[in-house]
């Protein structure tokens, strides 16, 4: 199959997953699709490691997966502390840190 | 070099100073002073034997060492003195030991007697934090001949009745009552800090002007900021909390913007000698010999000259000195006027006319201009003003004009002058320094208004006071003469209508240093306060007696110090490619008597 | 004119290089002539209040000790040849900076051996007097301390071989000045007067200093025989001549009291008595002269210069001499006729060599008869309780008679009382400006004739005043007077002053005793043609001095005086203006003091709200500017995500520019 295709998925799922960043409230969707997001541009890695012949690109896929995990335990924690004292999941209702 | 690293020693021995006194405790507030004291005088004694091993007819740098720092970029410790950096440390060593010594009360006892107008509060809350330094307050104001007032007194007595219960019960009231309430709060100052800070000062005012390396001078120059940023901050009038603080962000602003254009120049200059090299360097004597292209050069010189003329500070860059010097505690003005701004026109000659030749060629009127305009414009503000600490830095203002004239009328009698100028005015602006502090430390108060006519009650103080103003306006026979005059006649030489235009700033000179004698020491005395005022005390005499000494030695035998700035600065202007105009119709070869000692080394011709 | 040769064959003095012989024997000695009285000052002023009982011996005996020593080196140099009586000694090295060479030396010459001896006399009469005028003043040893420091400025200021020392006496008598008139200095106007004093000698210091920054550029040194020897080959330019004579004029007005600089000088007589009679009488306020004098090879060079100091000497007699006709303050009036008799001086010096000799001459005569007056003036203050109004006074002669007998003397001396030094003196400087020839000749000279004549008048009338009509003053009542004669120690010095000004003119004038000992420093007018012969002018001079004499006597003699002066609303023209010094101060005033004030208030308004302005302005700006970008930050965590994907487009469509580009 022509790479490209892949190249192409990827930039579909990265637009999806900023899209949903940006119009979504829900802090759990937004997290989804910030992970959406990670996973495009891990494909995005691999494709070129695939077309380029080496291994670089799935050794930063590995790295990116294993901080992406990270991330989601933290994230999930904080979201569940915020869920439990504020009742609600909604990113627009967390912005008490401006000006 | 196998000789003594006398530079070295100089930097550290203030510095370790600093370190220790700073961890002292606070209830050890007269260990602190006493040791500051003698470190600061046993720098002094080094500088003055680094002095005698001086040859001042040697060119270059002397006592020179050098050792890699951050070897990437060309950066070492290098330091070394030639006769202008020399004179200025000399002048730094001397000022801070009268500074400590001047600032003996000023933390703990001295400014509770300032605030002690106002009886009662004065010391209470002092021994809220720290029982210990009530006593220390009560001692040094009882000791201390500055603590005279009503303040001192119940210092003492708050001392001596010591227990932390006491000051409890006394210390809401105050609080209440005391409508300024941060007022009397001088609790919050530590002794030991204070003159850590002072020890601290030293170390970098020596390493900005043993230096050798452009790095690490800019890393001194902006390393000085900081312990002067918490001497005014923090030790400034205790009833001027916001003025205060503002006279510090801006103090410290100001020169952080100097600091960083002359940054960027210090940058270009490792470029373009990376450029010109092949490797890049911060020695100033490789940088010297580089021939940089005159456009370059204007920009490098625009950068360091805004830097130094904000340090100075030159017209119209001065508008921080009078917040500060008024904000400043005294000893700090001292230090600040006499020594810190001298870094500026220190930097003016060592590094803008030196390192960039053509640009100091062409932008020499634009100095001249604003230094001519400077000498009327501050004395003018001068005579003004009514704050006599204010007053005294807008006289700064008409010397610094002065000294940038000589600096820039490119000829070594005016150069020669100007760097003695530089010497002299530490001496006789920390004098008047001096002086108006001890007023306020009586009074409480620096509006020239409450004053008048005390000449009869402190008599003393007056006569050290007129001293110190007659120095001010170059009066011959005092130090400043000499300077002032070298600087006019050697403008002379080289540009008439400027010196005319200069030489008539001697009449506001006048003007403004005996206005304000009149205003505070003669008349009759219509405030009765003032009746009561003490002359001057043992330790404030012991610390206006060197300053009186110099101001007159130097002035009737200034040859010494000439001898070693001259070689210096002759080589500076000679190696730009400036000499002295010659006179227009010399004298036929006169007889020998007249002049049995006129050897001119340094490449005069 | 048939009278142009007397200037122009006058002997110039350095036509050949100016050469001064190297002090020895007893002349190396003679930097003690300055370090006695300063020693003494300095003793009295750092011993503080321990000294205070000393104080007023030891000032006096380092006074007199240096006159002593005067008077020994005068001797010495008597007995040497005339030509050989310049003695330069170095002492050590001041400032030197590579061309520019300046040492502390003196020269003990011809000129500066008579000032010596005038200011060390006169100065230890005066310390002697002073003894008794302060007894009561708890400050009596700073007194002394500063009448010491006085006389080793004045001092430096003669002796000096060079014309920074000269600047740097010329500097502190200015100082001392400044000290003495304000030694009262819990009085307002003792102190405004001193700070007035010091200000406007300092505007002829700027021609002092300008003057030997010219001498400077063009020769190359400030010593005296360098710069004479060049002045003198006429070597520099006429132009640059000419700017060194007016600058040092100006010095020489702004020390000697003379227009324009005049009006500090009355107004220093704030100072005690003593002060007055030897700083602003006898000795400072003469520096002018002296200056004009030792300077001689360089005003000899310039025509022009010269017109100008003979203009300002004749206008300042006239100032001085109608000023002091309306005053009723006894020392306000002696300080003017102080001006005008310098106005004689500068007029004499003005005419060149052949004046410098008289311009000395009557500046030696003056010396004694003014202080001598000045101490009388003080005895008269003394004994009526410190009044100094003319018009309280009146028929003292009975109760002082020492002070009227000596005090007469020197008023007869003044005035050209046949015999008596002023007569001698005065009359060869009308009949030498006479023979200057030609319009200006008789201008000048009709002017010195009429100053003779208004100062017979204004003198008479003081005399009169004090000593002679109906007392004017009450032994009775609340302001009782009890007038009465000095102690001895007042007395004596006003007796040998008195002494002085009967015959220091004759022994100076007959025989050319003077003008042959100062010719080799002088020069001397060869004598040429008079315009009028000596009898007819002697005569002329004493017809008209007779008619201000008689003026005077009919006026205040004859006729009672009033108890108070008329109020200005009743006055001439002439007597409104002359009673407020001929509208000087009120000059001064609006052309310098209140502009400056104005311009003084404008640049603090300007500095603080321009300049700083623009600082505080600039920092209000960015504070303004943070504070509107603060509220980009809203909190909202999807328009922070928002931002940060429009900056990675910028950043990636910037990047893909540039590629493409």
């Amino acid at each position: 199959m022509n790479p490209a295709n892949y190249l192409i998925l990827s930039a579909l799922l990265f637009t999806i997953g900023t899209v949903g960043v940006l119009v979504r409230r829900n802090a759990i969707v937004v997290f989804m699709s910030i992970e959406l997001m990670l996973n495009a541009v891990n494909l995005t890695l691999v494709t070129f490691s695939r077309i380029n012949g080496t291994l670089d690109g799935q050794i930063m896929a590995f790295f990116v997966m294993v901080v992406a995990a990270a991330e989601v335990v933290i994230g999930l924690a904080i979201i569940l502390s915020i869920f439990r004292t504020r009742r609600s999941t909604s990113v627009d209702d967390v912005n008490l840190l401006k000006y | 070099m196998n000789t003594v690293p006398w530079l070295t020693i100089l930097l550290i021995v203030p510095a370790a100073g600093a370190v220790v006194v700073a961890a002292l405790p606070r209830r050890h507030a007269t260990l602190a002073k006493q040791l500051a004291l003698g470190i600061t005088l046993a720098v002094l004694v080094l500088a003055v034997l680094a002095t005698f091993a001086y040859d001042p007819d040697k060119a270059g740098f002397q006592f020179g060492q050098s050792y890699d720092w951050i070897s990437t970029f060309g950066i070492s410790y290098s330091v070394g003195a030639d006769g202008i950096s020399l004179v200025l440390m000399l002048l730094a060593a001397l000022l801070v030991p009268v500074v400590v010594l001047s600032s003996w009360d000023e933390v703990d006892g001295g400014d509770a007697a300032g605030t002690g107008r106002v009886p009662a509060p004065a010391p209470a809350p002092d021994a809220g934090g720290s029982p210990g330094q009530v006593g220390d307050g009560g001692i040094g104001g009882a000791g201390g001949i500055a603590g005279a007032g009503a303040g001192a007194g119940a210092g003492g007595v708050g001392g001596g009745s010591g227990g932390g219960t006491a000051v409890a019960l006394a210390a809401p009231p105050v609080v209440t009552a005391a409508a300024p309430a941060q007022v009397a709060t001088p609790a919050g100052r530590s002794v030991p800090a204070f003159f850590a800070l002072l020890l601290a000062l030293e170390a970098g005012m020596i390493g900005v002007f043993a230096a050798t390396d452009v790095f690490l001078f800019y890393v001194f120059f902006e390393a000085m900021l900081i312990p002067m940023y918490f001497l005014i901050g923090s030790y400034g009038p205790v009833k001027e909390q916001a003025q205060r603080s503002y006279a510090a962000v801006k103090f410290l602003v100001y020169s952080l913007l100097g600091g960083l254009l002359m940054l960027a120049a210090v940058i270009g200059l490792y470029v373009v000698s990376a450029d010109n090299l092949g490797h890049g360097t911060f020695d100033f004597a490789t940088l010297r010999q580089m021939e940089i292209t005159p456009g370059v050069q204007k920009l490098l010189f625009l950068g360091f000259f805004v830097a130094f003329a904000i340090k100075a500070p030159l017209f119209p860059f001065h508008t921080w000195l009078p917040d500060a010097g008024a904000q400043s505690p005294t000893g700090g003005a001292v230090l600040l006027v006499g020594v810190l701004d001298k870094v500026g026109t220190f930097g003016l000659i060592r590094y803008c006319i030196p390192l960039f030749p053509d640009a100091a060629d062409y932008f020499a009127p634009l100095v001249l201009g604003l230094a001519v305009v400077g000498i009327f414009y501050g004395a003018l503000l001068a005579i003004g003003q009514r704050d006599m600490k204010r007053l005294v830095a807008y006289t700064s203002l008409a010397h610094f004009g002065f000294i940038a004239l000589g600096l820039f009328a490119f000829t070594s009698q005016a150069g020669t002058g100007a760097v003695l100028y530089m010497v002299n005015h530490g001496l006789s602006t920390g004098l008047l320094f001096l002086v108006v502090g001890f007023l306020v430390s009586r009074r409480g108060t620096r509006d020239v208004g409450a004053y008048g006519g005390l000449a009869k009650v402190t008599p003393v103080l007056a006569g050290v006071f007129l001293l110190a103003g007659l120095s001010s306006l170059a009066l011959p026979g005092t130090n400043s003469f000499v300077s002032e005059f070298l600087v006019l006649v050697g403008t002379f030489t080289a540009n008439k209508a400027l010196a005319i235009v200069a030489t008539c700033g001697i009449v506001l000179a006048a003007i403004y240093v005996l206005y304000l004698y009149q205003r505070t020491m003669t008349g009759p005395i219509v405030h009765e306060e003032n009746r009561v005022l003490h002359d001057l005390g043992l330790r404030e005499k012991l610390v206006v007696a060197p300053m009186v000494a110099l101001i007159v030695a130097l002035g009737v035998y200034p040859k010494p110090l000439l001898d070693i700035i001259r070689p210096t600065v002759t080589a500076t202007y000679a190696d730009i490619g400036k000499s002295d105009p010659a006179p227009t119709h010399p004298a036929a070869a006169h007889p020998a008597s007249v002049h049995p000692a006129s050897v001119q080394p340094g490449g005069h011709s | 004119m048939r009278v142009e040769p007397v200037l122009l064959a006058a002997t110039e003095p350095g036509n050949q290089p100016v050469h001064y012989a190297a002090a020895s024997g007893v002349f190396s000695l003679s930097w003690l002539l300055i370090v006695l009285p300063l020693a003494g000052a300095a003793v009295l002023l750092f011993g503080g209040r321990r000294t205070d009982r000393v104080g007023h011996i030891i000032g006096t005996l380092t006074a007199a000790a240096s006159f002593v020593l005067g008077l020994v080196l005068f001797a010495t140099l008597l007995g040497r040849d005339g030509d050989d009586r310049a003695l330069s000694q170095h002492l050590y090295s001041w400032i030197p900076v590579n061309g520019f060479q300046v040492d502390v030396g003196l020269l003990v010459d011809q000129l500066s051996i008579v000032f010596v001896l005038l200011i060390t006399g006169v100065g230890t009469l005066i310390h002697i007097y002073s003894i008794g005028y302060m007894a009561h003043d708890p400050n009596r040893r700073k007194f002394f301390a500063y009448m010491n420091l006085f006389l080793a400025s004045m001092l430096l200021l003669v002796l000096g071989n060079n014309f920074l020392s000269l600047y740097a006496g010329w500097e502190l008598v200015g100082l001392s000045s400044f000290l003495l008139i304000k030694f009262w200095e819990d009085r307002p106007a003792a102190a405004t007067a001193a700070n007035k004093a010091f200000y406007m000698n300092r505007v002829g210091d700027v021609g002092l200093a300008l003057a030997i920054m010219f001498m400077f550029a063009t020769v190359g040194s400030t010593s005296y025989a360098d710069v004479f020897g060049a002045a003198a080959a006429g070597v520099i330019g006429y132009g640059t001549l000419t700017a060194i004579a007016l600058l040092l004029l100006l010095a020489a007005c702004g020390k000697s009291g003379q227009f324009p600089l005049q009006a500090w000088l009355p107004d220093a007589m704030e100072g005690p008595t003593p002060i007055s009679a030897l700083i602003h009488a006898a000795t400072m306020v003469t520096a002018g002269v002296y200056l004009i004098v030792r300077a001689g090879p360089i005003f000899d060079g310039t025509q022009a210069a010269r017109t100008v100091v003979v203009i300002i000497g004749a206008a300042t007699i006239l100032i001085g001499c109608v000023i002091g006709c309306a005053y009723d303050d006894i020392k306000k009036v002696l300080a003017y006729s102080t001006v005008s008799q310098i106005g004689y001086m500068f007029l004499a010096v003005g005419l060149g060599p052949a004046g410098y000799a008289l311009g000395i001459m009557h500046l030696l005569a003056h010396g004694f008869f003014k202080a001598g007056l000045f101490l009388g003036a003080g005895s008269v203050i003394h004994g009526m309780d410190d009044d100094q109004d003319l018009r309280h006074y009146g028929g003292l002669w009975r109760y002082m008679p020492i002070t009227w007998v000596t005090f007469g003397l020197g008023y007869l001396a003044i005035i050209g009382f046949p015999g008596l030094s002023g007569f001698f003196t005065k009359d060869r400087i009308i009949e030498t400006a006479f023979d200057k020839g030609g319009t200006s000749g008789y201008l000048l000279g009709s002017i010195a004739l009429l100053g003779a004549g208004i100062t017979a008048f204004y003198m008479t009338r003081l005399f009169l005043m004090t000593f002679h009509g109906k007392p004017r003053w009450s032994s009775e009542g609340p302001a009782a007077k009890h007038p009465h004669e000095s102690p001895v120690s007042m007395t004596g010095p006003m007796i040998v002053l008195a002494v002085g000004s009967v015959f220091a003119g004759g022994l100076f004038v007959l025989g050319h005793s003077l003008q042959d000992w100062l010719e080799p420093v002088a020069g001397t007018g060869v004598e040429g043609v008079h315009t009028f012969s000596p009898v007819v002018l002697t005569l002329l001079t004493l017809v008209v001095t007779a008619g201000g004499f008689a003026g005077a006597y009919l006026r205040y003699q004859l006729r009672p005086v009033e108890s108070v002066a008329r109020p200005d609303t009743e006055v001439s023209l002439v007597t409104f203006a002359a009673r407020h010094d001929l509208f000087a101060n009120t000059f001064n005033e609006t052309v310098a003091m209140r502009p400056g004030q104005y311009l003084t208030r404008f640049l603090v308004w300007l500095d603080l709200v321009g300049i700083d302005g623009l600082v505080r302005g600039s920092a209000a700006a960015i504070g303004g500017l943070s504070g509107r970008m603060r509220r980009l930050q809203t909190g909202f965590v999807r328009s922070y995500a928002l931002s940060m994907l429009g900056g990675a487009v910028l950043v990636v469509g910037a990047l893909l520019l540039v590629r493409a580009g």
